[in-house]
């Protein structure tokens, strides 16, 4: 008689087997703070672009887009500074994705207008020469759904009140149906007449594509 | 006992549903292989590149590879346990639930339902199907080894039994969400903490989805189709328990160079170097069981299978670990070598392995010969051409790729943008389409093979 005669003794010890590795590199990480690391500077996402950020999972864009510049001269100098954790404190899920048959977009925020987003989505190779991205006009077609937002920022943890997720989204809608906003003729121009006055799906992911680190580059600013 | 008396219809369904994930699963890949140089193809939301891919992923990696485990897991539990499949009503619902979960799964990721962890894409609810039907399976598995009438269990079943108890650890861990609505959630874990625990998982469900299982098939159907016995017992030990063992500390080598503290991406690479020795444990036990009897190669047309298959796992475990290391991975990391990496397991050692397991099983369960031997050596020259083709331009395609996003001028300034790094790949994506036309045909003609073997198969006489 052995352990491989004892199918019950097996599982388990196989059981305890793998859970040695896990334990060590997975479980115990977990509770450490150097894995939870976190900056005054790195503030939550606003409820318009958490719901953008939903539409960015949905549509799978971390499928083709890393968020992860490595400490490398080529990708600092291409992308920017390069990642620190604590930039990720409120991601749930991460979005660091792992193939880059798009360029990384931890550091696009700020780096063009509104209307330069408005476009390349609609069109990618309007502003993107040879871009294989898909194009993801219909967005614009769609207002974007805020009946579980408030719900969204509670599992979140960004504690907001449920008058603050409403203001956020007023004042986000105010501000690309204003007459004023700079890239209110791109906007208007893929924008369904009827959806004009209203955020739609496209409002929320160029929100969420402008905030993409810009807390690092606000910090940076500060310096 | 009793040949007939085993419940092989079981085994037959869960073939079938293999090999129509399979073809599904591939043919969203082409389509994908498509639309990397033609973008035209994201005709509609749910085609688009980044809802597309996880359909690709999820129907091979859940549909076709799970399938085919739980096919060849039922018929290898019950050979080597003399034992009859003692709930097989219960196996019969695990295969309506299966088939069920893996079209919803599909459905849903199409319709963009998507938690975005990688191989861990599928919705809160989709998750408590695969829990159910995986358990479904662990109850038959382990009513069988409990009642079997065979003393020892063999190595197979070492590696089917870690498998049953760790997919579900896994699973459940880091699939721990917080639902928001029905179709909708969020991961309980934020930032550098869920990276850690995506890895952990994303890396050992395909070790113990494409490595663990498959070697299990690799124990079993090589000595039963050559005749030939598995060289070195103790080598088997050796490597069975240092390979479950070492496997679970090596997901970070997915993270390099990220904020994930640096001792957990070091002490990844350490086990991912120290993993070659297990994993070659096994390629040695193979060759040195076959034992040059090259001329099996000739002359049992199963033979071929297991030994490229094995020989791919041979470089598929070498090459994983060395893209591992800093260096190489700083050059390496998300290009298009990994694809060739994945692919070379996938289509070189899990199909070739699978393809070699149906075909013997079949026989078994018609009680004839196989359909056609020609055919099956025709498939395994196009899924080999295939799978080489693809995965040497990919790999090609990486090397470009990396260095013209490296270079870098004399006066410190990028030498190429990113989008000339892309039209650089065009035609290393053309080349991978053909590539997998190639493959594609012959899993059509594997697929067929099987179908006629069993259709020409009188139903008195099948079993």
């Amino acid at each position: 008689m052995n352990i491989y005669s004892k199918p019950a003794a097996l599982a388990f010890l196989s059981a305890l087997v793998i859970l040695v590795g896990t334990t060590v590199t997975m479980f115990i990480p977990l509770f450490l703070p150097s894995t939870h690391p976190v900056s005054r500077y790195v503030r939550p996402y606003t409820s318009v672009e958490l719901e953008g950020r939903d539409i960015y999972i949905r549509e799978g864009c971390n499928n083709c887009h890393t968020q992860m510049v490595r400490p490398l001269i080529s990708e600092v100098l291409r992308y920017g500074e390069y990642s620190k954790g604590e930039e990720y404190a409120w991601d749930r899920p991460f979005l660091w994705g792992s193939r880059r048959i798009g360029p990384d977009l931890i550091r696009v925020g700020g780096k063009y207008p509104d209307s330069w987003h408005y476009r390349h989505l609609q069109r990618p190779r309007s502003v993107s020469r040879l871009s294989i991205m898909p194009p993801f006009g219909w967005l614009a077609s769609n207002t974007l759904d805020t009946s579980s937002t408030f719900r969204k920022t509670v599992i979140q943890g960004f504690g907001y009140t449920r008058r603050q997720v409403s203001l956020q989204i007023r004042d986000a809608t105010a501000r690309v149906t204003d007459p004023a906003y700079s890239s209110k003729a791109t906007r208007d121009q893929l924008t369904p007449v009827d959806l004009e006055n209203r955020l739609t799906e496209m409002d929320a992911l160029v929100a969420y594509l402008q905030k993409l680190g810009r807390d690092v580059k606000s910090m940076e600013a500060t310096r | 006992m009793d040949d007939t008396a085993y419940n092989l219809p079981i085994v037959r369904h869960f073939m079938y549903s293999a090999l129509f994930w399979l073809a599904a699963g591939l043919l969203a890949g082409l389509w994908l292989s498509f639309e990397m140089f033609e973008p035209a193809l994201n005709l509609t939301p749910w085609l688009s590149f980044g809802r597309l891919r996880v359909v690709h992923t999820n129907l091979l990696t859940f549909g076709f590879s799970l399938s085919a485990i739980f096919s060849t897991a039922y018929y290898m539990l019950q050979r080597l346990n003399r034992t009859i499949l003692p709930f097989p009503r219960l196996a019969r619902a695990h295969l309506y639930l299966f088939n069920t979960t893996i079209l919803l799964a599909a459905v849903s990721l199409l319709a963009g339902m998507n938690t975005s962890k990688e191989y861990a894409e599928l919705e809160w609810p989709i998750d408590l199907l695969v829990l159910g039907f995986w358990t479904m399976y662990a109850v038959n598995a382990f009513a069988i080894l409990f009642r079997r009438r065979e003393q020892q269990l063999y190595i197979s079943l070492w590696y089917l039994i870690s498998m049953t108890v760790t997919i579900p650890l896994l699973y459940i861990v880091n699939n721990l969400e917080v639902p928001v609505t029905l179709l909708k959630s969020y991961s309980m874990y934020a930032g550098t903490a869920d990276a850690d625990v995506q890895w952990w998982y994303g890396h050992n469900t395909i070790g113990f989805i494409y490595t663990m299982p498959i070697l299990a098939m690799f124990y079993y159907f090589l000595p039963r189709s050559t005749g030939l016995p598995i060289y070195s017992h103790r080598l088997s030990i050796i490597s069975f328990w240092s390979l479950i063992f070492a496997y679970l500390w090596t997901g970070a080598h997915h993270l390099m160079l990220t904020p994930l503290p640096e001792w957990i991406q070091t002490v990844a690479i350490a086990f991912s170097i120290f993993l070659i020795a297990p994993s070659w444990g096994v390629v040695i036990n193979g060759y040195y069981t076959f034992g040059g009897r090259w001329d099996l190669l000739r002359s049992n047309y199963l033979a071929k299978f297991f030994m490229f298959g094995i020989s791919f796992y041979g470089l598929q475990t070498l090459q994983g670990p060395l893209q591992g290391l800093r260096t190489l991975n700083a050059y390496f990391h998300y290009t298009d070598w990994v694809i060739g990496h994945v692919h070379m397991g996938t289509m070189g050692w899990v199909t070739m392995i699978i393809s070699g397991s149906f075909y013997y099983m079949i026989p078994k369960l018609t009680g004839r010969e196989l359909y056609s031997i020609r055919l099956a050596d025709i498939h395994f020259w196009l899924i080999l051409a295939g799978q080489l083709i693809l995965t040497m331009v990919m790999w090609a395609g990486g090397i470009l790729q990396g260095g013209m996003l490296k270079s870098i001028n004399s006066d410190g300034s990028l030498t190429w943008s990113f989008l000339d790094t892309l039209a650089a790949l065009f035609p290393y994506y053309q080349l991978r389409f053909a590539a997998g036309v190639i493959y594609f045909a012959g899993i059509l003609l594997f697929t067929w093979n099987i179908i006629r073997s069993v259709s020409t198969t009188p139903e008195r006489v099948r079993k």
